[in-house]
């Protein structure tokens, strides 16, 4: 199924008054973000687009594709990556793949091969077709799904309802699915997230309240969110080994901070 | 009135979906009511009360078959709907055989299946599921996207006419698409007459009377013994 343009026609904030943003088009390749305290309503815009809303969800809003309110059993746009991190499945790796490939009928000699080369791009630990899908970790596994989403899914939607972290290189995973000609939607509470995406919606009270372009100078704090991730990770690598916190380390971070603050 | 079936496995989902959809009739100024069959205790009748304030009359199949209790008394179900001038009546049944389904032709029937219970569960489910009008699936926030994908497509393959539904009992994402349905769902005036999509199991045998021990001996009416050969 292939789509240029999402389009949302507002609808109301719970208390029934008019959304700020009045439409919001999405083009194949954009990433958007979903931002704003909990409650406030990402779920719903997601669970909107999911179900090609036509004025009979809660949020009174419509979803037009192309142009057009298609029908929402004969044509699926979206697919789902949910905050589960392993598969249910009694299979072995390839099998698997091929087993999707299969009932979305696209199988080819080299689908695993191509799915397992993605796979592989994101996860930490390199994954074979011969592992069993009940032995991965979960940043395997949620490698695994993405690349799957990518390739095999062939939804030119992507949904993301993020809760907490993912576990795995998140940025590149999103950006991968945006090469595939995807549009992203996350909703998410992470602040790197929210920056790696070109365009952020805030939501207030159910409403999209404020619509935000990023630019140069938001995308140089990312460059420093990721390093305070990167530090992060290391303290957390090495407090799993079983190492303690000393003088060194705090020194470390408060030269850290230094370098931060001066540049 | 509509009448409407809901099947399923145990813990499938029903009585989780179904709040979620009457939620959103509700909102719409429809009256619903419903049914729950069940041959054990059951907590759902509370469930429907205490969360909706809908008025429910729960029926316990006890020694008998379930799907057979629930035929027999499919009519007081009815009319119950029908004493609460009630739109739309439901009725969730505890199929547990697998052998046969509640489904009713000219009303609409659900069954509802779950992501969890593994792929090859449309394939096992047999009238329950390929009498359905639609299918309900849950626990898709439970399994991959992928592994999504192929269950609905076992599902639609096993009963190819029917509507699939993606839902997720906990948080209700994908009801309005089954909402979009029971709103098409047929209007019927009486239940007397109508026909069920698939028969019954003729059980008429010693120990549907009650019979406890086991041999030949003890065994009476209508008995089929295996033809025990290895495979
Ligand atoms: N994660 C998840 N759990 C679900 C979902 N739907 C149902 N459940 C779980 O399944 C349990 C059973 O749901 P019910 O709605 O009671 O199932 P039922 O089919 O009505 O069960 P019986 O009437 O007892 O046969 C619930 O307590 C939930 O924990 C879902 O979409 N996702
Ligand atoms: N515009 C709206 N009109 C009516 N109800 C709304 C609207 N927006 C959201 N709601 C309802 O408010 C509740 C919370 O919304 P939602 O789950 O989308 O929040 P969220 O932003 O995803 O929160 P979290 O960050 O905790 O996941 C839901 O029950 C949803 O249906
Ligand atoms: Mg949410
Ligand atoms: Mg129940």
């Amino acid at each position: 199924m292939d789509i240029n343009e999402i389009k949302i026609v507002s609808g109301a904030d719970k208390n029934g008054n008019p959304e700020a943003v009045e439409e919001l088009i999405i083009r194949k390749g954009d990433i958007l973000v979903l931002a704003g305290p909990t409650g406030s309503g990402k779920s719903l815009l997601l669970s909107d687009i999911e179900q090609l809303a036509n004025g009979d969800s809660p949020s009174g809003r419509r979803v037009l594709v192309d142009g057009k309110i298609i029908d929402p059993f004969s044509t699926r746009i979206t697919a789902c990556l949910s905050q589960n991190m392993h598969f249910v499945m009694d299979l072995d790796v390839g099998s698997f793949i091929n087993l999707h490939a299969k009932s979305r009928r696209i199988a080819t000699s080299n689908t695993v091969e191509k799915v397992l080369e993605l796979a592989n791009d994101l996860a930490g630990e390199p994954l074979s077709a011969n592992m069993h899908l009940a032995s991965l970790s979960g940043g395997q596994s949620r490698a695994l799904m993405i690349s799957d989403a990518a390739l095999i899914s062939n939804a030119p939607v992507v949904l993301i309802d993020e809760i907490e972290n993912a576990g795995i290189n998140k940025t590149k995973g999103i950006q991968l699915l945006s090469t595939e000609g995807k549009m992203v939607l996350i909703a998410t509470h992470d602040p790197t997230l929210m920056l790696t995406a070109q365009k952020r919606i805030i939501f207030k009270n159910g409403a999209m309240a404020k619509l935000i372009q990023s630019n140069d100078i938001e995308r140089k704090h990312l460059q420093y969110f990721l390093e305070i991730d990167r530090v992060l990770e290391s303290f957390k690598q090495s407090l799993r080994n079983g190492n303690r916190l000393d003088e060194e380390t705090l020194k470390a971070l408060i030269e850290l901070r230094g370098v931060n603050h001066g540049q | 009135m509509k009448f409407i079936t809901v099947a399923g496995p145990p813990s499938s989902g029903k009585t989780l979906v179904l709040i979620h959809l009457i939620r959103l009739l509700k909102d719409d100024d429809l009256r619903v009511v419903v049914g729950k069959i069940d041959c054990h205790e059951t907590a759902d009748g509370a469930l429907f009360k205490e969360r909706l304030g809908i008025p429910v009359v729960v029926g316990r199949s006890d020694y008998v078959c379930p799907d057979h209790y629930g035929v027999v008394n499919a009519e007081e179900i009815f009319k119950f709907g029908e004493a609460h001038e009630a739109d739309i009546t439901i009725v969730e049944t505890a199929g547990l055989c697998h052998r046969c389904a509640p489904a009713i032709k000219g009303c609409m029937a659900i069954a509802v299946v779950d992501n969890v219970s593994g792929i090859d569960t449309p394939r096992k489910i047999g009238p329950m599921l390929t009498t359905a009008d639609v299918v309900v699936i849950t626990k898709g926030d439970m399994v991959s996207q992928a592994e999504r994908e192929v269950f609905r497509s076992n599902v639609l393959e096993v009963n190819p006419d029917a509507k699939a539904v993606e839902l997720n009992g906990l948080t209700g994402m994908g009801a309005l698409n089954l909402k979009r349905l029971v709103l098409d769902a047929p209007e019927i005036d009486t239940l007397t007459g109508r026909e069920l999509r698939h028969d019954m199991p003729s059980a008429v045998c010693s120990y549907c009377e009650g019979e406890t021990k086991i041999g030949s001996d003890y065994q009476m009416g209508n008995i089929i013994k295996m033809d025990v050969k290895e495979v």
